[in-house]
Order: structure tokens, then C-alpha cells, then sequence
């Protein structure tokens, strides 16, 4: 894995998750790239649908390309030094040749190092794509995973690999998989979107835990908020965490996002942005 | 020839196990001796690709029969492209797996069940 300069950058990004999914990671970081503006990243490739609410306009899309190893069936000989040497089965001797399973490659190179008979070599296939655009006044961009795929950490790495300057919201998967992990070896600070039930405290644990490694500033927000002390300010006091701030449980909010409305465009919910942008620069101490 | 069930526990005795990737070990019934050994299922501890991994492990043993629940799509191509014949049978002890293998009772794997990517 290759290491972050941050010396050589020039930006501030900040990874929105959650560990439990639907607790509004989207929501808020769509706003808040607004409130901010910020840059809004959609790293949730499976399933990005951030651009549903900030329906920016594409103007640019790229190609996240895969590498994976041909095999020259003049030159091999089936002897399984191969299948041996990968770490991930994607090689498999069937007696009678030697079987790639494409998918599984994280194309490390070991087969191609290992095989004496210079058998095989290296090609290159899509697994998803990258799209870039201007929605609500601010820069969008998200990756995509092809249908079928089951890796997606290559499509977030190399849209987390050329963030542009300033400050970027990445709106993370869910959960505390690779996925999240790889999102956050690009993050300078968290947003940890959490809602006050028994599933999104046990969630938030697990992202909390997760943060902690990385030993970057985050907070808490609490979305969906009931108005009274509930497990997770509770959670928050006893562990010391900052809540950045609130949303609360709404109607009209659940309305305004069953229409794929951004909540930043009305006034009342505009005012509950910017102060929540404001709690994110108290809590993450940005100068 | 060898036969390999994925089972739940190390004798005859024990259950066979529906998934093929994920169980816990192979019972594998030598019928020419009878004799019956068992062996850890590589895929149990692979971080993607069990099935490939369970697959090589039999392959490698020299197994002519499997008998399982289902095959995944990886697993169905490797064991389909290496010769060997995948039977399905449900849960049940692994003799009467045999003895019912031995009668002629159970249906070839002719297709493969769903793939399941997890846990990478």
C-alpha cells in the first residue's frame, strides 16, 4: 500500500461514517459539503447515491482500471507454483491447465514473480468508473463499482488518490469493512453519523473503534435525534466524544429526502447546517 | 477411489454440511480400503475465494466424488473443469450419506447455487 504525503497536499478531507447503513452519512454529507463549500466525494461505490440529491451535471468520467494476470498456455507448464503463491485464489491448477478467476485478483504480482516459465503476464480490465461534475454551485464527484464486482477498494483508492484542494466531505461506505478503511487512509478528520437506537450505538462503537487507529479528530452527529438524553449522548459522555451536533427526528425531512430534495435549499434546515458545519470546525479544531 | 462430504465433524458420524466453501472439514472414504481420513477445509480460513480453495484442497487429495449441499459458481467451474463428480445431498449423518451415495440415490450437481462475496 502506498503511504500519504499530506506535506505534498493542499487539502482537508473529512470521511462522514457511521458504521450502522441508513443513518444519513449521505444526508449530512451532502449538506454539509454545501454549507461548507466543500467538495463533495461519494465514496460508497456499491451504492453511491449522493448524486440523487446533488444531481450535478457529468461532465467528466474515468475508467478505474484493474490489473490481472494473462497466462501464456505455450509457455505454461501446469506446475502450480502459481496457484501456490496466491494469496487469494484467484489461480487454481485443475490438473489440466491453470484456471484464473479474474474477480478475485488483487493483482499483487506474485504469480508473475514466481513463474519460471514466463508464462504469465499482466492485463488490464475496467471494474468501474469515476464521474465528476458541478451540482448546487459545488464540485461533485463518485465512483461507481461495475455490476458483479466484489472489490471496490481499487475504485476508492483512485478516486481518493487525486482529491483536488480545499476541503472534501467523503461521504464513506457503511460498516467498518476495507472499504471504510481505505477511505479513511485519506482522511484528516471524521464525522461519525450515528441515529439514537440499539443498532446505530452498537454500529457506532465498532466505527469508533475503527477511528481510533487512525488517531484523527471526529465527532459525533446525531441524526434523527429525539431532542432527549438518549444511549448515545449517553455513550458520548462516558467515552468523551464530541457531538458536533443534531438532527432531528422530522417529517418534513423524510419528505424533502423521499424526493431526493437537498434539505440545504430550505431555510429552516439551511440554519441547521451551518450551525452544524460550525460545531465540525469546533470539534475537529481547524484553523 | 475417494470420496470427500463436507461435514461438520471428523467421523462418519458427524453431519454432513450443506455449504461447501465455509465448512469446517472434509470426510474423505477411501472405497477401495474403506478407510476414512479427515482433513481441515483450507476454506474455512481464506479470505475470499473458499470455494476455490476447498476445491484445490480436493483436487490435490485426489478426490473423485464430492458430496455437498451446494457449489458456488467458482467452485461448480474448477470442480467441473478437474473431472471430478459434485453430488448434492441435505443435512445427515455421513454413513447413512454413503450408504445412500452407495445405492445410487444421490443427483448429480449440475448447476451452481448463488455466489456469496463476503468477508473481504
Amino acid at each position: 500500500m502506498e503511504d500519504i504525503d499530506l506535506e505534498e497536499e493542499d487539502n482537508l478531507n473529512i470521511a462522514v461514517l457511521s458504521g450502522k447503513g441508513g443513518t444519513g452519512k449521505t444526508t449530512i454529507s451532502t449538506n454539509l459539503a454545501l454549507a461548507l463549500g466543500a467538495k463533495y466525494i461519494d465514496c460508497d461505490v456499491e451504492e453511491p447515491n449522493g448524486f440523487l440529491f446533488l444531481k450535478p451535471n457529468i461532465v467528466n468520467t474515468e475508467e478505474v482500471m484493474v490489473e490481472y494476470p494473462v497466462i501464456d498456455e505455450d509457455k505454461c507448464t501446469d506446475c502450480g507454483v502459481c496457484v501456490d503463491v496466491c494469496q487469494f485464489n484467484a489461480l487454481a491448477s485443475a490438473g489440466n491447465g491453470i484456471l484464473l478467476f479474474e474477480k478475485l485478483c488483487h493483482g499483487c504480482g506474485a504469480c508473475e514473480i514466481v513463474c519460471k516459465y514466463g508464462a504469465l503476464g499482466y492485463g488490464k480490465r475496467e471494474v468501474g468508473r469515476i464521474e465528476k461534475g458541478m451540482g448546487h454551485g459545488i464540485n461533485c464527484s463518485r465512483g461507481i463499482l461495475n455490476i458483479g464486482e466484489p472489490m471496490a477498494v481499487p475504485v476508492i483508492r483512485s478516486i481518493l488518490r487525486n482529491l483536488d484542494d480545499g476541503l472534501n466531505i467523503i461521504d464513506c461506505p457503511p460498516g467498518t469493512s476495507c472499504n471504510v478503511v481505505t477511505s479513511l487512509r485519506y482522511a484528516d478528520g471524521a464525522i461519525l453519523v450515528t441515529e439514537p437506537t440499539k443498532f446505530g450505538l452498537h454500529d457506532l462503537e465498532r466505527a469508533v473503534e475503527l477511528v481510533d487507529m487512525f488517531s484523527i479528530p471526529f465527532g459525533v452527529i446525531i441524526n434523527k435525534d429525539d431532542g432527549r438524553e438518549n444511549i448515545v449522548k449517553s455513550y458520548c459522555k462516558d467515552r468523551q466524544i464530541e457531538i458536533i451536533g443534531t438532527v432531528p427526528y422530522s417529517d418534513s425531512i423524510a419528505l424533502a429526502y423521499s424526493k431526493g430534495e437537498m434539505l440545504y435549499a430550505t431555510q429552516d434546515n439551511r440554519a441547521l447546517f451551518d450551525h452544524l458545519a460550525m460545531g465540525l470546525g469546533e470539534v475537529l479544531e481547524w484553523t | 477411489m475417494k470420496i470427500a462430504i463436507s461435514a461438520t465433524g471428523q467421523t462418519v458420524d458427524s453431519m454432513l454440511d450443506k455449504r461447501f466453501g465455509r465448512c469446517q472439514y472434509f470426510v474423505i472414504q477411501d472405497t477401495e480400503t474403506g478407510e476414512v481420513e479427515t482433513v481441515e477445509n483450507k476454506g474455512l480460513t481464506s479470505e475470499g475465494g473458499a470455494g476455490i480453495a476447498a476445491s484445490q484442497q480436493l483436487i490435490d487429495e485426489g478426490v473423485e466424488v464430492i458430496i455437498t449441499g451446494n457449489l458456488g459458481p467458482n467452485a461448480f467451474e474448477l470442480i467441473e473443469k478437474s473431472g471430478i463428480k459434485a453430488y448434492k445431498c441435505h443435512e445427515m449423518v455421513i454413513r447413512d450419506v454413503l450408504e445412500k451415495y452407495g445405492s445410487g440415490e444421490l443427483l448429480e450437481i449440475e448447476e451452481s447455487g448463488p455466489a456469496h462475496h463476503g468477508g473481504h
